[in-house]
């Protein structure tokens, strides 16, 4: 099923993606990395997040008169968030994570409990993603924390492909390809041991 | 003869377009895919057109700056070139622009220039002549961080090194935006064999090492790794690696070092030659 989703996404829709699905966002997106996630637990959101997707990126951005632009926006390996995210979840409920590489079981709990997803994002892709920005709309914390780990507040539109990695049924890719490579890896460790 | 601003533009370029030996990889690979690893591929391959034709960087992670030097020894611009290298890395930043990469490990401070204290890295090789090459190799962190060394037992032989190999690569799973290109060096110490598996990425994809024995173990981790299934981004398929390059040095009795370098399918180099006479072409 391939489909876009438009901020503010309902927990209904949220909860209707299943595991497998391609989807894009249009609307609103921002970016947090670990020390936002840990800013915002500790000082509160400047901005109200509910229902927005949050993407796991540092951009690459220049700023053109008063506007900023992004250059660059690929995701960033999520697993650093883990540490972060089920609060975060649970506080801010965004519906929509963007990232790479997936996260874990306590991040795969609190989607469920709170009604979210977490799509995967081709890492790497910074080109493309920014082609989908329309335009930042607002940036906070850029002087604490810097170009790479301030909150980037950006329209987007058609940004995907997003691949439902992790659902709020429990169910997760990453976690089903695992016993796959598993078993492979078995096949691989004896034609190793055979060989020369 | 202006160094760096030479030397910026090939960082630039290597920021900016993938060079073809990576592009043909991909293209392969996507044409090998189905399902939700091909529409991976569809994505990398339109990403690196937006990025050549909009002049903009393939991936935000514009990576640690590294240079891999071969220099003549009779190059006569040797001062020139020293003080070039850093001078680039903030050139590039200002005209790419670059993300600014640089923290300092104990201040959390950010030069903003992508230069610090051993950075951009430089690794010079001595070579004959009155010539430099200078390859530029931008990388990312995301796939650094899955760098490994191990000191493995000599006794287990190859079959050792594979298994290391193997199992490290498929470990990582989709962490280094796979499919990868990984390098590994064999022997020397535990800093050379680092190293070697760096060096051996810069080596253009779809070339074997000139050794037979060498070759050989390049293309069977190759096939053991992609039998894996861990494929691109991690999420299945029958990619996982583009290639693997192998380097060696000889090793002591007592031990067998393997570093494994793992670079992410934004595969970026340049080099830049400089000639006696100051000419530079970026390549
Ligand atoms: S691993 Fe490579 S492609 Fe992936 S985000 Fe980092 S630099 Fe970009």
């Amino acid at each position: 099923m391939e489909r876009v989703l438009t901020t503010p996404i309902s927990e209904t829709d949220a909860r209707a993606l299943k595991a497998g699905d391609v989807i894009h966002v249009s609307g609103t997106m921002f970016t947090a990395r670990d020390e936002a996630h840990r800013m915002m637990l500790e000082h509160g959101s400047p901005l109200p997040v509910e229902g927005l997707a949050l993407f796991h990126c540092g951009p690459v951005a220049q700023k053109k008169g008063s506007d900023w632009e992004i250059l660059a926006a690929g995701p960033t390996t999520s697993a650093r968030m883990e540490l972060f995210e089920a609060d975060f979840l649970r506080r801010f409920k965004t519906r929509v994570i963007v990232g790479k590489g997936g996260m874990g079981d306590k991040t795969l709990a609190a989607l469920g409990e709170v009604g979210a997803v977490y799509t995967h994002f081709t890492g790497g892709a910074g080109a493309l993603a920014a082609k989908a920005v329309k335009r930042v709309t607002a940036v906070h914390w850029l002087e604490e924390l810097g170009m790479p780990e301030a909150i980037w507040v950006m329209e987007v539109e058609k940004f995907g492909p997003l691949v439902v990695a992790m659902d709020s049924h429990g169910r997760s890719l990453y976690k089903d390809l695992s016993v796959t490579v598993d078993k492979n890896m078995e096949a691989i460790r004896a034609r190793i041991k055979g060989g020369k | 003869m202006n160094l760096a601003q030479e030397l910026g533009k090939a960082i630039g370029k290597a920021a900016t377009i993938l060079p073809p030996d990576a592009v043909r990889a991909l293209e392969a690979a996507r044409e090998r895919e189905v399902g939700p690893a091909r529409v991976q591929l569809e994505a990398i391959l339109e990403n690196v057109k937006i990025a050549r034709e909009g002049k903009v960087p393939i991936c935000q992670d514009t990576g640690t700056i590294t240079f891999f030097v071969k220099l003549g020894t009779k190059f006569p611009h040797l001062p020139d070139l020293v003080r070039a290298l850093p001078e680039a890395a903030r050139v590039a930043t200002k005209d790419v622009p670059l993300r600014p990469n640089t923290v300092h490990p104990f201040t959390g401070k950010n030069p903003g220039d992508n230069t610090g204290r051993y950075v951009p890295a430089v690794t010079w090789e001595m070579v004959d002549g009155d010539g430099a090459e200078v390859h530029v190799l931008p990388k990312g962190g995301g796939s650094e961080n899955c760098c490994a060394l191990r000191m493995l037992p000599p006794g287990g032989g190859l079959k050792g090194v594979k298994e290391a190999v193997v199992e490290h690569v498929v470990a990582c799973g989709g962490l280094p935006c796979p499919p990868t290109i990984i390098g590994v060096g064999v022997g020397g110490g535990a800093d050379l064999a680092l190293k070697l598996g760096k060096m051996a990425l810069l080596r253009p994809l779809g070339q074997r090492h000139p050794e037979p024995e060498v070759a050989a173990l390049e293309a069977e981790l190759e096939e053991l790794i992609n039998a894996s299934g861990v494929g691109p981004m991690g999420l299945g398929g029958k990619t996982t690696v583009l290639a693997v390059h192998a380097e060696y040095a000889h090793r002591h009795p007592a031990s067998l070092p393997v570093g494994i370098v793992v670079q992410c399918w934004a595969h970026r180099r340049a080099t830049v030659r400089i000639r006696a006479d100051g000419r530079m072409e970026v390549v």
